[in-house]
């Protein structure tokens, strides 16, 4: 299920915005199911955002932040057509990333 | 002592040199650490010791977040810092279990702004706190919560 993401960069001016929407259950581990058995916790704890061997963000998450995660940011010196990486690992060790021409 | 052991420090001391030498691609190796105290801190005066100490109030920090939000699972947060030398940026939750949602590294031609989305349990301040020239500075808004979103 995990590993699916939506970015969007786009140069304005010299800044290119970035808007990314990952597919995560950023579970808290403090849920329990329908028959009250705790749900384990498995959130995305690591986000980077690069441009060739430059990192324009990086996250360190906790569970706090939503299922699904959307991160918007902002970085100039990048060129259109430039390729953006974004990359995830969770708690559980799992791991996704996606990368996308700057346009 | 054993061959293997030698093997590991031979290898720790060629790191060392080749990263002092700027050979190593220090790009490649994560510079923002997870503060793991911070997130393990169950009350906002805790998560900002494991932080670095108690931020200093500063009107130089924007954060947008929704008067009520009706869900508390998905509530949007935006900060943006004015103080120049903006190294990260965090967001925590007065009243989470776990204060601290998290962190964002401002590499330098990064803007200090960040939007993300976050879970609250119930009606309370968020703090966006930054830290800029190496100090820790914050600011504090009011969210309502209709319906709680961080234990289900």
């Amino acid at each position: 299920m995990a590993g699916r993401m939506r970015i969007r960069a786009q140069k304005k001016g010299d800044s290119t915005e970035v808007k990314v929407l990952m597919q995560h259950p950023m579970e808290t581990g403090l849920r329990k199911d329908d028959e009250g058995n705790p749900i384990p916790s498995h959130f995305i704890t690591h986000v980077s955002a690069t441009v060739g061997d430059r990192t324009v963000m990086e996250c360190q998450w906790g569970a706090a932040v939503s299922q699904n995660p959307f991160l918007s940011f902002r970085f100039n010196g990048a060129k259109k057509g430039d390729e953006l990486k974004i990359a995830w690992t969770d708690n559980k060790g799992e791991s996704a990333e996606t990368t996308k021409s700057i346009r | 002592m054993n061959f293997r052991r030698r093997v590991v420090l031979k290898a720790g001391g060629a790191l060392g040199v080749l990263t002092a030498a700027g050979a190593w691609p220090v790009q490649a190796i994560a510079k923002f650490a997870r503060p793991v105290a911070a997130f393990k801190a169950e009350a906002p005066d805790a998560t900002f010791e494991a932080l670095g100490g108690k931020p200093q109030e500063s009107d130089q920090i924007e954060l947008e977040s929704p008067d009520i939000a009706e869900n508390g699972a998905v509530v949007p947060v935006s900060v943006m810092s004015k103080l120049p030398n903006t190294e990260q940026i965090w967001i925590v939750v007065e009243k989470n279990p776990n204060p601290l949602a998290g962190g964002f590294l401002i590499p330098e031609g990064t803007a200090p702004f960040v939007q993300t989305r976050i879970k609250m349990a119930e009606t309370c301040d968020i703090y966006g706190v930054v830290k800029a020239d190496g100090k820790l500075y914050m600011t504090a808004k009011e969210t309502k919560v209709t319906l709680g979103g961080c234990g289900g």
